[in-house]
């Protein structure tokens, strides 16, 4: 990829015995919303940090625009802005304060007032830091990470352990940055969030990249089929379940079973009727259209959010 | 150099809205000061002069303390991260909390000097320029031994043991509480391996006999050298993430910043030059003569006796 302004290939860390991330590659272009969509511990976080310059990796070759954020470390950070997991402000610093402080570390810099007031902290701007919101301190996060005017900005998990109404405030903040062609790459476990902000996903777990594309091209590999999950009260075999009509494809997570229909009302009615002759019953039944969380069942078996 | 004068205006902000750092830095030292001053002294001028180097020093070396929490609960609440993730290094961090703390101790010692002068008429506070000198270098390098614990503790319980474990040798085996001259043999030998030994008696001999900056070279010289060692230490050692542990053969590393004193320690236990100090303010200052002065001290034709450069300052003292 000519312009590929993010450049990870077989990329390998460990802490000890555990292997954080076994092999990862992808490309970011200059431009694009990427997602790393994966569970909490899939090494998402550790693939970010270690571009971002803050872990050294143990193989492979990382490069952030043009530059290899271990040996380029300070040419690096004046061109990358982050939003972090883990990580905090002093109580007592003001907003305005943080941001200007942040902004005087850089040769370029945004107007820090103003970063502010697109962001909806305007009124904020003199509290201290501890007397902000979750969803305020993310939102001061993300302005943060704007205040260099970055080529690249990290954003690891933005919306982690926000309530839902707070998620969508910083998704209108990311969809902002998508309008203005920044460069941003985004871990989240969150399915809606990769399938609404990113123009590609690549879905990793274990320390490993399992499927890379848009989020259409990803959703059609399942295979345009809609997903039928029900829980009965009396366990039935797989073979059973796939030979009801239309099934296609059957798997059992967590005492449901998920069922991938290409017609899923002829689907629906011989499993009731099959339920009836047997003298099973259904507990639940939730029917959904393929998701990128079909994607992850399909490929481990397991739901993304355990 | 402009990310480190942000980052120090930011230390000197973020303390003033601290109210621990009010009760540690001005209303703790102020307690002390006027304890000494006005309960061990009496308030007698002669006597509250011998104290103020003791507890001029004891709120100097008060600076580890603060600084080695402030540091640590920044690293434990990812607040250094956000920094290294942006163009700040780790001296800019380090230096603007040596600063910080620096400009933020200088007015309550300050403040402890104006008010030994009006309150407690204590007749001179010598050597304006090597005292300010001492008092520097003191904050400084005992600022720098807070970096020190910073980097090889890992949480803030570690953090508060060591400093606990530093801080009372330091103030009782130095002179900065009981004098240096009323302590038993042995203790004073040990005493000779602390850098607060030598910050007090600098401070003592400056303030009562007027020491000029070259008589309180070994002082002086012995402070910066070691404030330059645990500060480069301090830079080495020093870790943005919390998880990241410090390596026991790196806690190794930090015994190296021992090694002036100790070399020194050695040099003054032969030569015992700064004990026969200590025992001429004593007996000068105080009412109570020294008894347990050793033999060894008083021996004539011992280096340094004869031409003792205490002599004729407090000769003139008494005048």
């Amino acid at each position: 990829m000519a312009n590929a302004i993010l450049q990870v290939e077989n990329l390998v860390k460990h802490y000890g015995d555990v292997h954080a991330v076994r092999g990862v590659s992808f490309s970011v272009e200059e431009g694009e919303v990427f997602g790393l969509l994966g569970p909490n511990g899939a090494g998402k976080t550790t693939t970010v940090e270690i571009l971002e310059g803050l872990r050294t990796l143990d193989s492979g070759r990382v490069s952030v625009c043009g530059l290899d954020p271990e040996r380029d470390s300070d040419a690096l950070k004046q061109e990358i802005g982050a939003s972090l997991q883990a990580t905090s402000l002093p109580d007592k610093i003001r907003v305005i304060e943080a941001i200007r402080l942040f902004a005087s570390f850089y040769k370029r810099h945004r107007d820090p007032q103003e970063l502010l007031k697109r962001f909806g902290l305007d009124d904020k701007k003199n509290s201290f830091y501890s007397q902000l919101s979750g969803g305020q301190k993310q939102r001061l996060a993300v302005a943060m990470a704007l205040v260099n005017d970055p080529r690249v900005c990290f954003l690891d998990e933005p919306t982690a352990g926000l309530d839902p109404q707070v998620r969508r405030e910083i998704y209108d903040v990311i969809e902002e940055l998508r309008r203005e062609k920044k460069t941003v790459l985004l871990t989240t476990h969150y399915i809606e969030e990769a399938e609404r902000l990113c123009d590609r996903v690549a879905i990793v777990d274990h320390g490993v990249v399992i499927a890379l594309g848009t989020p259409r091209e990803l959703k059609a590999r399942s295979g345009g089929t809609t997903r039928i999950e029900a829980r009965l009260s009396k366990t039935e075999s797989n073979g059973t379940m796939k030979s009801l009509e239309g099934v296609v494809d059957v798997r059992e997570v967590d005492d449901t079973y998920v069922l991938h229909s290409k017609r899923p009302p002829q689907t629906i009615v011989s499993l009731v009727k099959h339920l009836e002759a047997q003298g099973n019953e259904l507990v639940s039944l939730e029917i959904a259209t393929p998701s990128l969380e079909d994607v992850f069942i399909e490929l481990t078996g397991r739901r993304l959010r355990d | 150099m402009k990310n480190f004068a942000a980052l120090t205006r930011m230390r000197v902000q973020l303390a003033f809205r601290n109210k621990m750092f009010f009760f540690f830095v001005i209303v703790m030292p102020l307690v002390f000061f006027f304890l000494y001053a006005g309960v061990f002294a009496k308030s007698v001028p002669r006597i509250v002069s011998f104290y103020l180097g003791p507890v001029l020093a004891f709120n100097v070396m008060g600076s580890f303390w603060g600084l080695s929490a402030t540091l640590v609960m920044f690293r434990e609440q990812g607040i250094l991260r956000r920094f290294h993730v942006a163009p700040v290094t780790a001296s800019d961090l380090l230096a603007s909390s040596i600063v910080a703390n620096y400009v933020l101790t200088l007015p309550t010692v300050t403040l402890e000097l104006v008010l030994a002068r009006l309150i407690f008429h204590v007749p001179s506070i010598g050597n304006p320029i090597s005292l300010f000198i001492l008092l520097s270098i003191g904050i400084l390098s005992f600022g720098s031994l807070g970096l020190v614990v910073a980097s090889v503790t890992n949480t803030m319980q570690e953090t508060q043991v060591l400093n606990q474990l530093l801080w009372l040798p330091l103030i009782f085996l130095s002179g900065a509480t009981f004098p240096l001259a009323y302590l038993p043999r042995t203790v004073q030998r040990f005493g000779l391996f602390l850098p607060a030994t030598y910050l007090v008696n600098g401070l003592q001999q400056t303030i009562i006999h007027s020491a000029t900056l070259w008589s309180r070279y070994v002082e002086i010289l012995s402070l910066a050298v070691w404030a330059c060692l645990t500060f480069f230490l301090s830079a080495q050692l020093f870790r943005w993430e919390p998880e990241a542990k410090v390596p026991r053969r790196t806690k190794m590393l930090v015994a190296a910043t021992a090694i002036p004193f100790l070399l020194l320690g050695i040099v003054e236990n032969v030569s015992d030059r700064i004990l026969r100090e200590a025992y001429t303010a004593f007996e000068s200052f105080t009412s109570a003569p020294a008894t347990r002065r050793p033999p060894s001290l008083s021996m004539p034709g011992k280096p340094g006796e004869a031409s003792n450069p205490s002599r004729s300052s407090q000769n003139q003292a008494r005048q």
